[in-house]
């Protein structure tokens, strides 16, 4: 981080949310407590601010193979709270990298909160994966809280890997997620969370399959623990041949609570939907095992959820 | 050294108390390979966990190398040296092969000194190192990884539950080869093997015999193998050869 003006507590959030420890290569936009610190386009990937409401618009020209952007978000400042609109265009027949994240340190009085807004259209043929982080610290009494919303238009043949993470200190999430899909496309979901203290998460998927050969693989691993609590509400809707798949596999711990609402339509008599839901703690074998082994109960716990979130 | 003096274990279920283990006095002294046989449901796997501490005796004391551990934790005794190889081993979500071997050293283990123990069981190391110790694993494979485990453990007191259970001839060979060769480098330290095979009998020091809860036999190999073989079903082979033979029998007979 030579180049941008960042401090020790932006530099570690920066690393937490998108592995970053110097300057990315590629394309980047990084915003910091509102605004735009440092910027790059490339060849193939053009970033913009938008004119009418804060947040970019990244454009990535067809045909762009294996190029990365990334976009974090840090916001260090108490009291803060803003919506950013990000638009991504992506080109028929690229393959790319798209890292975003979101990290909020918050030792202030007043909430913080980021929302981000991002639309995804993913042309013909193109491969895109996403990942996305959420991590929040600081120990002030205003809350972290994160409420992105995701849409995604997906064309034929396409392809999209969305990995969400949320491991760590933010205090509310409300997370909604839309998806569309044409002939052949294919969306792969791979959600990881983790809630403790007091801690509040929501997580919506729709995901509407609307060509013939379509298919989604949405798949959440979380743990809840102390007395946080959690909604997993995952829709599929099969509106032609298709296939799609939904998996919420829960451990809860202390007075952790969890809903899981898996939910399928079929609008088709080709469409094969299934999900799949397991709530339930720890199982006491696993434990036992490796406390065989000479693990404490607390250190066997924490073996087996970071295995489990991996 | 470990001496069990007078261990019963009483359970309570829907038909009322059962005791599982009945005033059950052993030792398994240092440099010996001890074998514990008998029956299905005779209660050797519960000796085995009130060992590991995972159940504790209703009465009764054990002693680990003269200290009293009856009321020491599993972790406790683990770290003692006592190491427990699972009749069933138990799968993990994300948990790989590497990582158990190491929980079970209990130090920085490099990938390829990992990979000995699992090469030591008969897997290929490379192709099993960092699979998930989850259900795409079959039992056999799971058992092997489970004795690899032990094996990394390296424990003064190391128990295999009915070790050969789900495991193939091919692999078989090559488990009693894991076995004589542990018998062969025995030092300061000993193992009891749960076992209904012939041939993990026959490489024992000292035979023991669990029936119905109770100790029904204990002594040198010699002189405890050839009663299982030639009057006893607690050998399970050779009850069910003798049930086919039986059955041949009966067959002719029409
Ligand atoms: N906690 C328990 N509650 C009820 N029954 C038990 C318990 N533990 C063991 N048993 C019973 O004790 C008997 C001995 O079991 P086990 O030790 O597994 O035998 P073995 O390993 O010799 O086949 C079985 O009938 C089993 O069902
Ligand atoms: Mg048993």
């Amino acid at each position: 981080m030579s180049e941008l003006k960042v401090d020790e507590i932006q530099k570690r959030l920066l690393a937490e949310v998108a592995d970053l420890h110097e300057i990315p290569v590629g394309a980047f936009n990084i915003r910091s407590n509102g605004g735009s610190i440092g910027r790059v386009s490339t060849a193939n990937i053009e970033i913009t601010s938008k004119e009418d409401v804060s947040g970019i618009d990244v454009r990535i020209k067809p045909g762009t193979k294996r190029e990365s952007v990334h976009i974090p978000v840090v916001m260090t400042v108490s009291g803060l709270t803003e919506i950013v609109y990000n638009d991504f265009y992506i080109g028929e027949d690229s393959d790319v990298t798209i890292v975003a994240g979101c990290g909020i340190d918050n030792c202030g009085p007043k909430d913080s909160e980021h929302d981000g807004i991002h639309r995804f259209f993913v042309g013909k043929g193109a491969r895109v994966k996403y990942v996305e982080k959420h991590y929040g610290s600081g120990d002030g009494k205003g809350k972290r809280i994160l409420n992105p919303g995701t849409e995604v238009y997906m064309e034929e043949d396409s392809y999209m890997e969305m990995d969400m993470v949320q491991i760590k200190g933010v205090d509310d999430t409300n997370r909604t997620s839309v998806a569309e899909l044409a002939k052949g496309a294919k969306l792969v979901v791979r959600e990881r969370l983790m809630t403790h203290g007091e801690q509040n998460a929501v997580s919506i998927y729709n995901v509407t399959l609307n060509g013939e050969g379509s298919s989604a693989d949405v798949v959440s691993r979380s743990v809840a623990r102390d007395d946080s609590y959690q909604k997993f509400d995952a829709k599929i809707i099969g509106n032609a041949p298709c296939s799609g798949h939904t998996e919420c596999d829960s451990i809860i711990m202390d007075n952790g609570r969890i809903l899981a609402v898996p939910g399928l339509e079929a609008n088709n008599v080709d469409a094969e939907l299934f999900h799949e839901a397991a709530i339930g703690k720890i199982a006491g074998d696993q434990l036992i095992k490796l406390m065989t082994l000479g693990l404490t109960e607390a250190e066997a716990e924490e073996q087996i959820v970071n295995g489990f979130l991996k | 050294m470990l001496e069990l003096k007078n261990i019963t274990f009483d359970v309570n279920d829907e038909d009322g108390a059962k005791e599982i283990i009945k005033d059950v006095s052993l030792t398994i002294p240092d440099n010996k390979m001890i074998v514990v046989t008998g029956p299905n449901g005779g209660g050797k796997s519960t000796l085995a966990r009130i060992i590991a501490g995972i159940e504790k005796p209703t009465s009764g004391r054990i002693y680990f190398n003269g200290e009293d551990i009856t009321d020491m934790s599993i972790t406790d005794r683990a770290k003692s040296g006592i190491g427990f190889a699972f009749q069933q081993p138990v799968k993990f979500k994300g948990i790989r092969v590497v990582d158990l071997i190491r929980l079970a050293k209990g130090s920085e283990l490099s990938v390829a000194d990992a990979c000995t123990y699992l090469s030591e069981v008969g897997l290929c190391a490379r192709e099993y190192i960092d699979r998930e110790v989850n259900s795409s694993l079959s039992g056999g494979e799971l058992k092997r990884i489970e004795i690899a485990t032990i094996l990394a453990k390296a424990s003064k007191l190391s128990i295999f539950d009915e070790p050969e259970a789900g495991i193939d001839l091919w692999s078989f060979q090559n488990l009693i080869q894991v076995f004589e060769s542990m018998r062969d480098n025995i030092h300061d330290s000993s193992i009891m093997i749960i076992s209904h095979q012939e041939r993990i009998l026959n490489i024992a020091d000292e035979i023991v015999v669990i029936r119905n809860g109770v100790l029904a036999a204990q002594g040198p190999k010699d002189e405890i193998l050839p009663t299982l073989l030639h009057t006893e079903s607690a050998v399970d082979g050779y009850c069910f050869k003798q049930q086919g033979k039986a059955a041949r029998a009966a067959a002719a007979a029409n």
